[in-house]
């Protein structure tokens, strides 16, 4: 018996700006602009949107903003923020607002200008008086603690971490809209420097400008638009705030998203044709593998190393490049889902992947704190 | 009466502040189910129940995890400690010798911070 939330809601547009580094634009302007190319690509305008889900760090009043920019009507909005998982936290909404018909058509949307603004990861208003005195960088500290503990537990080592910042810049360079295009070698990352031990520079995510947005309309509505990608299942999971109170540093709760996710979508790991995870640093890529089922516990360093997740390996992973070399806004997430869905539509040139008909999108909030997946497919997949 | 007296006093951040300024690493403690809890809350996180009163940590534990931060103007640790009662804290490991293990075991002090007393851990035998 399927799940009847199960291709209810399909993606019907994608919008991106690729301005990853674009002074003279707000964070605003960026996601204007990629509302306007995913309505466009919908085949709709911002008169049709009646549900907007949005999240930002510059701004706490997001939903606000962006409704008086876009001169929207709106019946239904939630701006819930996650982190860089948000969009996803969004889709799982959207999905529940269109089929309760609480909107007709869901606007999702993204934008920053955090590279031009100053090259720093925007600090949102969140103290933490318990780390604050201990001087960690915010947030790579924070994943150093689970990548030391992950090599302490199961024997992953830099040079494993340093081949997935490698395999993501071979797929930057099949990407033209990457950022990062030039070569990269595993001892260039292991030569970068070191910013909080054992991650160095080079297993950090960029940090760009950009912006990014999804539309979603009901199953019933999705087949008038051009190229319809349904929505076969999404989990969401919040496991903690500070890393401190993360129950395990070796397993996310990517595991909880990720069996949500398969359990409504009726798949497991091995239906899956392509996988974007958010790669915010080498080892986010590692464990969220493990922890999505696409290897076991503690194998993810050498399933990333043996050239599995890289152009013409097993396993596509982060075709655009990744946050660590196509681009990083800051909350990421919904590049995930647009690279998603742009792979399903057989849009994406010579890093497509061949036949691609199921793709997982999962995305990251805080310092591995809230952890979400959706599991996308080609409209045969019904 | 209008408010609930399980809730009198300062709330749990500030208790624990005022413990550590008098010297003291504080935890807290459910009754009802017995767990131990850091960092302090109104709620006992593993059973729900209400109020879990403060008491007084052994001091005792473990590094679970440590980096070291590497910054233009020098290095430091910062490491997360699993305390012998259970819950974890991140905090910062002064070692004598330079290298913080994870596994190491560790004793907890209160340092003299810029802006008042901040919890340090030092290695076993070294206090
Ligand atoms: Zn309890």
């Amino acid at each position: 018996m399927s799940d009847p939330m199960r291709g209810s809601t399909a993606i019907v547009g994608t919008g991106i700006t690729n301005r990853w580094d674009a002074p003279g634009r707000t964070a605003f302007d960026q996601l204007q602009e990629a509302a306007i190319l995913a309505l466009e690509d919908a085949g709709l305008t911002t008169k049709d949107v009646d549900g907007l889900f949005c999240a930002l760090s510059v701004s706490g009043l997001p939903v606000l903003n962006v409704a008086e920019k876009l001169g929207l009507e709106l019946r239904h909005a939630d701006g819930t923020m996650a982190g860089g998982s948000s969009f996803i936290f969004h889709m799982r909404s959207a999905m529940a607002a269109l089929n309760a018909g609480l909107c007709d058509v869901a606007l999702i949307c993204y934008g920053s200008n955090q590279r031009s603004a100053g090259g720093k990861l925007a600090a949102m208003p969140d103290p933490q008086p318990y780390e604050a005195p201990y001087g960690a960088l915010y947030p790579i500290s924070s994943y150093a603690l689970a990548a030391a503990r992950h090599m302490h537990e199961h024997g992953t080592t830099r040079e494993q971490l340093a081949e997935i910042a490698v395999a993501a810049r071979q797929w930057a360079k099949l990407n033209p809209a990457a950022m990062m295009r030039d070569e990269l070698t595993r001892d260039d990352v292991l030569g970068s420097r070191m910013v909080s031990d054992p991650l160095t520079k080079a297993d950090c995510c960029l940090v760009t400008d950009g912006g990014g947005a999804l539309v979603m309309v009901r199953a019933d509505r999705a087949k008038d638009h051009a190229a319809p990608v349904p929505l076969l299942g999404v989990g969401t999971a919040v496991s903690h705030r500070q890393i401190a109170s993360m129950p395990d540093f070796t397993t996310t709760a990517a595991v909880q998203s990720g069996a949500e996710a398969y359990r409504m979508a009726g798949l497991g790991p091995a239906d899956i044709d392509h996988v974007m995870v958010y790669d915010a640093f080498t080892i986010c890529t590692l464990m969220f593998l493990e922890d999505l089922g696409f290897c076991a516990k503690g194998e993810g360093g050498a399933f990333c190393a043996s050239g599995a997740i890289a152009p013409g390996g097993s396993l596509p992973v982060n075709t655009n490049g990744g946050g660590l070399s196509c681009n990083h806004p800051g909350m990421y997430g919904i590049f995930t889902v647009i690279e998603a869905a742009e792979q399903l539509r057989g849009r994406c040139g010579a890093r497509q992947v061949p036949g691609a008909e199921v793709a997982l999108a999962h995305a990251n909030g805080g310092v591995l704190s809230s952890q979400a997946t959706a599991i996308l497919g080609t409209p045969a997949t019904l | 009466m209008t408010t609930d007296p399980r809730f009198d006093g300062p709330g749990p951040d500030q208790t624990w502040r005022d413990a550590l300024a008098a010297g003291r690493l504080e935890i807290q403690h459910c009754t009802a189910c017995d767990a131990a809890q850091f960092p302090p809350s109104l709620v006992c996180r593993t059973c729900g129940a209400p109020a879990p009163s403060m008491v007084a940590a052994s001091g005792k534990g473990i590094v679970y995890s440590t980096t070291t931060v590497r910054r233009r103007d020098g290095a430091h640790n910062v490491s997360v400690i699993e305390l012998a009662e259970g819950p974890r804290i991140m905090s910062r490991v002064t070692d004598l010798s330079g290298v913080v293990r994870i596994g190491a075991e560790v004793t907890a002090k209160a340092e003299m911070g810029d802006s008042g007393p901040v919890l340090v851990f030092v290695p076993e035998g070294s206090e």
